[in-house]
């Protein structure tokens, strides 16, 4: 299909943002996914406001103890960038599950965490990470836990009027892990089921605040408290990790679609909590 | 016959036979214009005060429609015209796609635009006509429909229940065709047998995607009463009759143009309502009028294929000879059959094909073709192919697990020996000569399955789970009117091309097979250049014009090589002799004491180059007065090919696959695919393995990914390439390939159809790997495509 006549419009500083956000403007970032939807006439803003040249929205840079990464940061750059690498791999593991190269060298975080697929990698890493958003409006701007920020199916914490600017990583420790799996289809397409998981593994070989996060499988990411609880303060063996698995299922609430009904996407993560905490035991990492 | 000097042939390099250009991977000449972006495909031709149509498409599997209210579409700025189905009766005879030979054949006429019932969500209902095909969509949005939803049929096992929904009341219930194949005595020998096998397999409704869309420009001029048709399609001179037949015009009213075509796969072979309803509007506005189909039009309106259940058993003896099949076929077509090839021929095609390779005695097999409210299938690469192969294949390699034998052993005993024929199958199909034996023989040259079979246990100690698969196949080409002219189809089995030598000594060929991005001028130009005696480059083609090429089929059932391709050598070869003769003349020496090469007259004997074409041009063309008077000086040849002895020329093959089955995640990982494969002559090796390859990939598409899926009303719910998903080039292993050379004694080329081998063989090739990997957990599946879901289920794991 053709997109509806629509107006367009570049803002070069959050000034000239703040003048054309208004009745029937949204906000483009890559394109990847709202130039997709306005061919299937989904929606029809009156017009696209372009943020891409604000550089207030660039940028990586480690700033009072947090790992802060600006909106219009592409897929590509954050896969390759030295400071994401160190201070939290997780992304740089999640960039290449992402899409296609093309699609990567377009779509930014800001984008891919303000459209809020439940299949998509970015909004997990951040609940995964306990990320914090850092949401711009006209003269302020407010911080909000990625955790508050993904409230529903393609909902988020996100006003009227208001962006975001940049997602704010804790740096991470040395004890810190982090996998991240997923079963898709083909490479490059959204999973089918895919869980983030982080947690800390002290010397003595104990979990502490894990934060196994899964997508595809809900209506957003899902933390699944119940299987972190049973993880936390135990050792990483097989005995943990089974009753890991045994919790999950209280976690979760997949609902069927094109891939298979419900039962088979709560198969699918018992699987990935498997081997993403097998990855992660001393034994594997010992092998490895 | 056949006696065309290769390289190979006569043991000589091919530099010591500079002529030869069949057997070579020549280059392609398309090949610099389409990756520059300098083709012309029907989208890229703009005409002066052309439209561009959009289509309201029911959004309803099946409902009757109240009230048509266009106003507001009239209103909407660039919106020039609106058309209902009633508009476009007055000016378009509705269809019915039948034909004689598939005896009691029943289907409902159908119209451009339907005239009060939608049947099937994506049928285009009204047409708007604007400036931009952006304000038709505007126009299209403001157009209201009074819809009455009706009960949809979509379920093919209750299509013929009684109190079930008919879909065309007229015609009494919602069987389309019927046709039972017997040979022997299947329930006597059954019941003899020392054991039978049976299983129900599944294949997936899924559809051809064509990298550029169905697109076409219709433009009447009323200035000189022509129709003239820019479209994509495989067919230009049936649809020329098409629309002259429909749109009640001469057929020599109507020019039907199609240059670059960016696939078709047999999507682009078929009767569009759409497309003729463009037609029409044209005819009605005398402006020309485009219509681009969108990728959702695409999936909702383009034919789909393959929605079959199929009941088979097999009955073996205690040694491994297969002893006969029973099959039962069903398959669902959508509401229509489609025009003018019907809808009936896939499952006639399982019908002819099941147990192809083998020789058995008794065989039952009826397919029954069944209307839904889903959209009309239709013939699509591999025609029934790959359903007819999976069954028997996976048959094959089920009865040799319960005999505890090697499966390629059992195939072994009981296919067709290579001295056997000519040889009849049990369902009547004529086999002039085919090589399962040997093309066995040169598949295990390849497939180093001794070590596949070590890592295959050694993997298994690991809980790794891998299954090597085999698939032999037979695959029909070269079509004689068997196929659709004898059921009163105007679809040419015969093909023409017309050589002629410019005054420059350069060649141009036309010929009426078409060229859709898969060679076949490349193909037309080797053959050309090799039966003249001048270098490829020398050789212009020109396919696609119903008004400058000789009337022809165009493509279709595996045609281009086998039929084009001779038509092309034979006229060739017609006007190589002419330009001798002339030689013959200005030299003073005997024609058949002279050849020519790379575009030179040599003297046969010696070699010496005694003239060049240039010059005997110079001299045709201008000096006409210097020959003898009554010298004939045509330098321009046409000539026709038709088969004659057989109805088609099978070919035959086997595949191989090798594949790893997660049997925690239920995905499948192709590792490594084989195929041989016996095409006859082979023209360019490139091509015609690159043909196989792209046919590997669209089999392994159709078992793996690729599924149109509706819902129980009938709704559609995979419309984008996120949801129907196609094999892409991370997934697809190295596919190798290799060739048995069986050449058709019907032409001197020798060649069949090499563009379906693949696709027929590959999804029972990797139906079998997969099982061959569950076998020893218990479990199998037999329902395409091999989904996560579907595995996990057999495992037993959800
Ligand atoms: C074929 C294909 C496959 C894909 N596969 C995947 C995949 O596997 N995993 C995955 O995660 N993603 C995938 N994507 C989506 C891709 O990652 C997108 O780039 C991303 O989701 C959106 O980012 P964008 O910058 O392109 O946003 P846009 O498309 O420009 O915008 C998306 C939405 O976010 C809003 N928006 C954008 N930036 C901001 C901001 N800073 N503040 C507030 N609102 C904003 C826009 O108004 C719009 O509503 C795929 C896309 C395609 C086309």
């Amino acid at each position: 299909m053709k997109w509806p006549a629509l107006g367009y419009l570049r803002a070069s500083s959050l000034d000239e943002l703040w003048r054309a956000l208004g009745d029937g403007a949204q906000i483009l970032a890559g394109g990847q996914t709202l130039l997709a939807t306005l061919a299937f006439r989904l929606s029809e803003p009156g017009t696209l406001v372009d943020i891409t040249r604000i550089p207030e929205l660039r940028g990586i840079s480690v700033t009072g103890g947090v790992l802060r990464v600006g909106a219009l940061t592409r897929h590509a750059e954050l896969g390759r960038d030295a400071l994401v690498a160190r201070h939290a791999p997780l992304l740089t593991q999640a960039v290449p599950h992402i899409a296609h190269p093309a699609i990567r060298n377009r779509g930014t975080i800001g984008g891919s965490l303000a459209y809020a697929d439940p299949a998509a990698e970015l909004p997990a890493c951040a609940v995964a990470l306990d990320a914090t958003l850092v949401l711009a409006r006209e003269g302020g701007e407010r911080r909000v836990k990625a955790t508050d920020f993904f409230t529903g199916l393609l909902t988020t914490a996100l006003e009227p009027g208001e962006i975001i600017a940049a997602v704010e990583f804790p740096l991470a420790g040395p004890s810190q892990r982090a996998v991240i799996l997923e079963v898709a289809r083909r490479s490059g397409d959204y999973a089918m089921a895919g869980l983030a998981a982080v947690l800390d593994l002290g010397a003595d070989g104990r979990v502490t605040a894990p934060r196994l996060t899964f997508f595809g499988v809900g209506d957003g990411p899902v933390l699944a408290t119940r299987a972190n609880a049973a993880l936390e303060g135990r050792a990483l063996d097989a005995a943990a990790i089974a009753a890991a698995q045994a919790a999950l299922d209280a976690d979760l609430d997949p609902p069927a679609d094109l891939h298979g009904p419900p039962a088979m996407k709560r198969h699918l993560c018992r699987v990935l909590l498997g081997r993403a905490l097998q990855s992660l035991t001393p034994a594997t990492e010992q092998a490895a | 016959m056949n006696e065309i000097p290769t390289p190979a042939s006569i043991g000589l390099s091919r530099e010591d036979l500079p002529n030869s250009y069949i057997g070579r991977s020549v280059p392609r000449p398309s090949l610099p214009k389409l990756v520059q972006g300098r083709a012309t495909y029907t989208d890229d031709v703009v005409l002066p005060r052309m439209l561009h149509a959009a289509f309201l498409r029911s959004p309803h599997a099946h409902a009757r429609i109240l009230a048509i209210r266009i106003e507001a579409a009239l209103a909407v700025p660039g919106v020039v015209r609106v058309f209902t189905g009633a508009d476009l009766a007055k000016v378009c005879d509705p269809w019915v796609a039948v034909l004689d030979h598939l005896k009691g054949m029943k289907s409902a006429p159908q119209h451009p635009l339907p005239l009060d019932r939608a049947t099937w969500q994506g049928e285009a209902v009204v047409a708007v006509l604007a400036d931009t095909r952006a304000a038709a969509e505007d126009g299209v949005a403001a157009i209201e429909v009074d819809w009455d939803p009706l009960p949809a049929q979509t379920d093919m096992e209750t299509a013929l229940d009684a109190g079930t929904v008919v879909i065309h009341p007229e015609l009494g219930d919602n069987l389309v065709f019927t046709r039972t194949a017997t040979k022997g005595d299947v329930d006597a020998a059954f019941a003899a047998a020392h054991k039978v096998v049976e299983a129900t397999f599944v294949t997936g409704r899924h559809t051809g995607v064509t990298l550029e869309p169905r697109s076409i420009i219709a433009d009447y001029n009323r200035a000189d009463g022509m129709l003239t048709v820019h479209q994509a399609t495989q067919a230009p001179h049936m649809m020329q009759n098409v629309f002259a037949k429909h749109l009640r015009l001469e057929e020599s009213q109507v020019r039907v143009i199609c240059k670059d075509v960016g696939g078709s796969f047999g999507i682009k072979v078929h009767v569009y309502p759409d497309e003729v309803a463009v037609a029409a509007m044209a005819r009605v506005l005398g402006r020309p009028v485009k219509f681009i189909a969108d990728r959702f039009e695409s999936f909702a309106s383009d034919i789909h294929a393959r929605d079959h259940r199929i009941k088979a058993r097999m009955a073996v003896n205690a040694d491994g000879t297969i002893i006969g099949f029973d099959v039962d076929d069903l398959t669902g077509i959508g509401p229509y059959s489609v025009y003018p090839r019907t809808s009936a021929m896939e499952g006639n095609q399982v019908v002819n094909l099941v147990g192809g390779p083998y020789d058995f005695a008794h065989y039952r097999c009826t397919t029954r073709v069944v209307l839904q409210n889903k959209a009309p299938t239709c013939q699509y690469r591999a025609v029934g192919h790959p359903i007819a192969t999976a069954v028997t294949e996976g048959l094959v390699e089920m009865a040799a697990r319960e005999l505890g034998m090697d499966a390629l052993d059992l195939r072994r005993r009981n296919m067709i020996r290579d001295d056997a024929y000519p040889f009849t199958s049990p369902p009547g199909m004529r086999f002039e000569g085919l090589s399962h034996h040997a093309s066995l023989d040169k598949l295990l040259e390849m497939v180093p399955v001794a070590r596949i079979r070590a890592d295959q246990a050694e993997q298994r100690a690991i809980g790794v789970h891998r299954g090597l698969g085999f698939a032999a196949f037979i695959e029909l080409t070269n079509p004689s009117p068997f196929m659709y002219g004898i059921g009163g189809a105007r679809i040419s089995a015969q093909d023409g091309c017309t050589v002629r030598m410019d005054p420059d000594g350069s060649v141009v060929a036309s010929s009426g097979v078409t060229e859709q991005g898969q060679g076949t001028e490349a193909i037309l130009a080797q053959i050309v250049a090799h039966g003249v005696g001048v270098p490829v480059e020398r050789v212009k083609i020109i396919t696609g014009d119903t008004l400058n090429t000789p009337y022809g089929g165009g493509t279709w059932a595996c045609r281009g090589a086998g039929i084009g391709g001779e038509a092309a050598l034979q006229s060739a070869l017609a006007l190589k002799a002419q330009i001798l003769e002339v030689a013959g003349a200005m030299l003073q020496a005997a024609p058949e004491s002279l050849d020519i090469v790379m575009g030179h007259i040599t003297d046969r004997a010696s070699g010496a180059q005694r003239m060049s074409l240039h010059e005997l041009g110079r001299i045709v063309y201008f000096r006409g007065d210097t020959l003898p008077r009554d010298l004939p000086r045509e330098l321009v040849q046409t000539r026709h090919f038709i088969t004659k002895e057989y109805p088609f020329a099978f070919t035959n093959g086997i595949q191989a696959c090798w594949a790893e089955v997660d049997t925690d995640t239920g995905m499948v990982k192709l590792l490594e695919h084989w195929v041989v494969e016996d095409c006859g002559r082979v023209v360019n090796p490139l091509l015609v393995d690159e043909q196989v390859r792209g046919g590997v990939v669209q089999g392994l598409g159709g078992a793996l990914y690729e599924h149109c899926v509706y819902d129980e009303r009938g709704n559609l719910l995979t419309t984008t390439m996120a949801d129907y998903l196609v094999p892409m080039s991370a997934e697809m292993p190295d596919i190798h390939v290799g060739h048995v050379e069986t050449p058709t004694k019907e032409s001197l080329l020798g060649a069949k159809g090499a563009g379906e081998a693949g696709t027929a063989g590959a999804p029972g090739a990797l139906m079998n790997a997969i099982n061959d990997a569950l076998a020893p957990l218990g479990a199998r599946v037999l329902e395409q495509p091999f989904t996560p879901a579907r595995i996990l289920a057999a495992l037993g794991r959800i």
